[in-house]
């Protein structure tokens, strides 16, 4: 099989898993880590992307432009990335960041709003920044409706397109089908972004690229939202195993797994009740901290607020509807007793 | 009863959806309709008895007993036509991004407006959030309001998710002019959903004295909410507000009137229905001057 381009993003989705809580420190570390040990994009932000930083998704410990003049000084070759989510963030969020030292963005969209990001992508190519089309949610419309977006997103002049398993949702089938429909919409590479909600992020991720997938993401020790993302040093392993050339140093990036990341970790990174819901149920990852703090508060099993925000097709982004969704089954609650 | 008489240009979805709301009004009289093209609005518009032009803000000067004009055109085309129409003496409300004019949420600020002669309806959003924040503001004081307005796909047009950037960065900036807040954060969220859902905003607001308790708080914001829905019956509250530590967090829906657009179209309804009550608080206010 072809090389493969991992792209890391413990310092974005792994965000999510410390409350938005990385230090100047912790970062400097990681990234100098990451970029000796070969991954090709390092992606660095609030969870939710530049701006995410609120009550909604919750605050920022650090500012994220610290965090990036941190990275940025410690990496050599890696290309220092952002997410962007249109509705979020902001072009002049992205010009700030750029002024951080920021290379390449990756302008994120539900799967089905594709259009959105024109306008984000198009500025991104004009600051020449390696601009990357990312949507997410692809478990919730057809492989031949996701290409139809990515066709878009190719048109505005993304560099690649990534298709996010947000939810943690798909099955491996599942995966190949799409990203075999994209790769033969578009000119393009693709890439993919999995979750381990049902304990199958490496084996998605190894059958995206036997189905024509050449970028992956994954992260240290799995950090990310819900059940986390592709293990990066699992990934490093078994793509090796399988004589796909990923130009990732295997032990470079156990040891900063192990020295480096486990240290800094709230909680281990396992599948865990509501991390399995959110799988089951096809609802976003970065619900689940946000919906135990709910559940707490009102008096509620996690697993019942995360199966009606699925049932609602809540999208990424709809965080506060996690109070929506509590209040009402509070008050169905209250009302049966 | 004598009318004032008014013009609207461009003849889209939110100028057929005005058009509807101004056939309904007290003291406003759909003059014209004027588009720079013959369209199915301009046709629909002449099918109503009302007159039309195709020659756009031309028309619209010309006519000297149209008082106030609404133009739901864009950002770029009512910069051109602000002049215009001062000049011409027609007071304009303005639906664009263009912001000539003084942002205008008709509950919170139209009374400081009256003198005005061109104000600008902020966003779709910002209708729907900043009374909420200025209720908090009041009582309360704010320190920081951030905003999630989540609209359907069906909902959002071609002119939004073409510029995202300028929704979310004029409504942060309404939550602090017009709302009150020192900082403003606003974020917008397209949902696919079928049956499209109603047009849903939360609205959270850091306080700056949380000593005054919640029920003066609930009480601004119920007074609020009464004061919308004389113009959005379909204005209501989903989660009422609820204060932990310094933090206000209440929960809105909007049910659009279903005028011209779907009642799923809340956001539509909102923004057209704040420029409609405008409109008929400066008519109402020449009638009793009698400059009618």
């Amino acid at each position: 099989m072809a090389g493969v381009k991992v792209v890391d993003t413990t310092l974005r989705d792994g965000s999510h898993a410390v409350r938005h809580r990385f230090t100047e420190e912790q970062v400097t570390a990681i990234a100098a880590g990451l970029d000796k040990s070969g991954v090709a994009l390092i992606e660095l932000s609030h969870g939710d992307g530049l701006g995410g930083s609120g009550y909604t998704y919750g605050f920022s410990g650090v500012d994220e432009f610290s965090l990036l003049r941190a990275a940025r000084r410690a990496i050599q070759n890696s290309k220092l990335t952002v997410l962007l989510l249109p509705g979020i963030g902001t072009i002049e969020n992205l010009e700030e960041a750029v002024a951080c030292g920021a290379q390449a963005v990756r302008v994120a969209t539900h799967v089905t709003e594709g259009d959105v990001s024109a306008q984000h992508i198009g500025a991104a190519k004009r600051m020449n920044l390696f601009a990357v089309g990312f949507l997410m949610m692809v478990h919730m419309v057809s492989p031949e409706r996701i290409a139809e977006e990515a066709a878009k997103m190719e048109s505005y002049g993304a560099d690649y397109i990534n298709l996010a398993d947000s939810a943690g949702y798909l099955l491996p089938d599942d995966v190949a089908a799409r990203v075999e429909a994209v790769a033969r919409r578009v000119k393009i590479p693709v890439g993919f972004h999995a979750h381990n909600n049902l304990g199958l992020a490496i084996a998605n991720s190894l059958k995206a690229v036997e189905s024509g997938a050449s970028f992956l993401d994954g992260t240290l020790r799995g950090l990310g939202a819900g059940a986390g993302n592709a293990q990066i040093e699992v990934l490093a392993g078994v793509l090796a195993r399988c004589g796909v050339e990923t130009g990732l140093d295997f032990y470079g990036l156990m040891d900063l797994a192990q020295d480096v990341v486990q240290p800094v970790m709230h909680r281990p990174q396992v599948i865990d009740n509501g991390s399995l819901m959110l799988g089951y149920a096809g609802v976003y990852s970065s619900f689940l901290l946000h919906v135990y703090a709910a559940a707490e508060k009102y008096h509620l099993d996690p697993r019942d607020i995360l199966v009606e925000l699925g049932r609602r097709k809540m999208v990424g982004g709809q965080e506060d509807m996690i109070i929506d969704v509590s209040n009402d089954l509070k008050n169905k609650k209250t009302a049966l007793v | 009863m004598s009318k004032v008489k008014v013009a609207v240009i461009g003849p889209g979805n939110i100028g057929s959806d005005i058009m509807y709301k101004i056939f309904r009004s007290q003291h406003l009289e759909m003059a014209l309709m004027a588009g720079i093209v013959e369209s199915e609005g301009i046709r629909r518009a002449a099918s109503h008895g009302v007159d039309v032009s195709t020659e756009g803000v031309q028309a619209v000067i010309r006519r000297g007993d149209v008082r106030i004009v609404f133009d739901c055109t864009s950002a770029a085309a009512h910069r051109k036509h602000a002049p215009l129409l001062r000049e011409a003496g027609q007071i304009a409300i303005d639906l664009t991004p263009a912001a000539v004019g003084p942002y205008c949420v008709p509950c919170v600020n139209l009374d400081r407006l009256k003198d005005e002669k061109n104000v600008n309806m902020v966003t779709c959003g910002g209708q729907a959030t900043i009374p909420i924040v200025h209720a908090v503001a009041r009582v309360a004081g704010a320190a920081y309001a951030e905003i999630v307005a989540c609209i359907s796909s069906k909902s959002a047009g071609p002119g939004t998710r073409a510029n995202m950037d300028e929704f979310t960065q004029t409504t942060s900036k309404g939550i602090e002019v017009v709302g009150g807040a020192d900082r403003g954060k606003a974020i917008i969220v397209l949902n696919p959903a079928e049956p499209p859902l109603m047009m849903t905003n939360t609205i959270q607001v850091r306080v700056k004295d949380p000593s005054v308790g919640l029920a003066p708080i609930r009480q601004s914001i119920d007074d609020m909410v009464a004061s919308i829905r004389q113009y959005v019956p379909g204005y209501k509250m989903r989660v009422p507000p609820v204060l932990e530590d310094d933090k206000v967090t209440a929960i809105i829906q909007v049910e659009g009137q279903g005028d011209f657009l779907p009642t799923y179209s809340g956001n539509l309804d909102i923004i057209n229905a704040a420029a409609v009550a405008t409109a008929e608080k400066l008519a109402s206010g020449m009638l009793e001057g009698g400059g009618a």
